[in-house]
């Protein structure tokens, strides 16, 4: 980080979103448990992987019954969007080296809109939101969702408690945002019915990423 | 190792690979129009087979259960902009309900 000062608005701007976000790390913890991920391999997707999205997919998918390799894959096409933030990210930061590997971890969809948010007061304001968010949301989450983890192995029976609805509770709080357009809530209905169309006929994990491609298509054609 | 290990930690490789390659290739070569768009879809089609796999199955058949009801709580208190956690938790609360009650 440069010598400048950082603004106050940028650190109240990075510490809400990091709370707020961080907190959802509960949710995040408690599914991975339900979902049969011991209390270390939840804090280890938390830690590694370090995206909403493409955890909950693993995490998801691998409790629908799919295999290691379709989570992976959903997981990673989730993460996609990541590489370009990056690419965004890339020439305000200008890192190197091991900063450039930490950068690159901690690049995500809340670090890349505060930095957005805070470009129009100069690219100082913009760095700074970028760590401080970063830095914020990674505490956070790997702090809730060792508290989720360990209170959904508390509970026993997770369905008594209802995690098995938080998980898709969660996509859909997830996707919502998303939908401000008819043309994207036409998509997402039709790979809700896609996906479950397909779920009696293709193996466990297949349906979901198997609805990619139908994203691809569409894409290509507007 | 089993099924779980190699999700968690092929995840992670994956996710850290795609970060850290937008950091290193020049910014030119995604720049196209449809690659963005593609890229803004791709979540919406994944993250909403998800919720329909994760509500309406259980082991390769549809199936409506005490899931449904919470998912559908869900629906209403987003319909009505609650914030994430109060979606999540309300979706927890009914379905946990439904499935003591019957």
């Amino acid at each position: 980080m440069s010598v400048s000062r950082v603004e106050a608005i940028t650190v109240r701007d990075s510490l809400s979103v990091s709370l707020t976000v961080g907190a959802y790390g509960i949710a995040f913890g408690a599914a991975a448990v339900a979902n049969g991920f011991s209390v270390l391999q939840a804090c280890l997707l938390s830690l590694l992987t370090f995206s909403g999205a493409s955890q909950f997919a693993v995490v998801g998918v691998m409790g629908a019954g799919g295999s290691a390799l379709s989570a992976i894959a959903t997981a990673s096409l989730l993460g996609v969007r990541n590489l370009l933030y990056g690419l965004i990210m890339a020439p305000h930061l200008q890192v190197k080296g091991f900063k450039r590997v930490i950068a690159a971890q901690v690049t995500i969809d809340e670090s890349t809109a505060v930095a957005l948010g805070s470009q129009k007061r100069g690219s100082d304001a913009m760095r700074h939101g970028f760590w401080l968010t970063g830095f914020g949301v990674f505490f956070f989450w790997n702090v809730f969702t060792l508290a989720g983890a360990l209170g959904a192995q508390a509970l026993g029976d997770t369905r008594a408690w209802g995690l098995d609805a938080a998980v898709p509770a969660a996509f859909l709080g997830l996707v919502w945002p998303r939908l401000e357009k008819n043309s994207d809530r036409a998509l997402a209905l039709a790979c809700m019915v896609f996906a479950l169309a397909m779920t009696p006929i293709l193996p466990a994990g297949l349906p979901i990423i198997a609805t990619a491609f139908i994203a691809i298509v569409v894409g290509l054609q507007r | 190792m089993s099924a779980l290990w190699i999700a968690t930690i092929g995840a992670g490789l994956v996710a850290f690979t795609l970060k850290y390659t937008g950091h290193s290739i020049p910014a030119h070569l995604l720049a196209h129009p449809r690659i963005q768009r593609i890229n803004a879809l791709i979540p919406i089609a994944l993250l909403s087979a998800l919720v329909a796999v994760q509500s309406f199955t259980e082991k390769s058949r549809l199936m409506i259960d005490h899931r449904a009801a919470g998912v559908s709580v869900a629906l209403v208190v987003l319909l009505l902009k609650a914030p994430f956690p109060v979606v999540v938790l309300s979706a927890a609360i009914t379905s946990a309900a439904v499935y003591r009650l019957f």
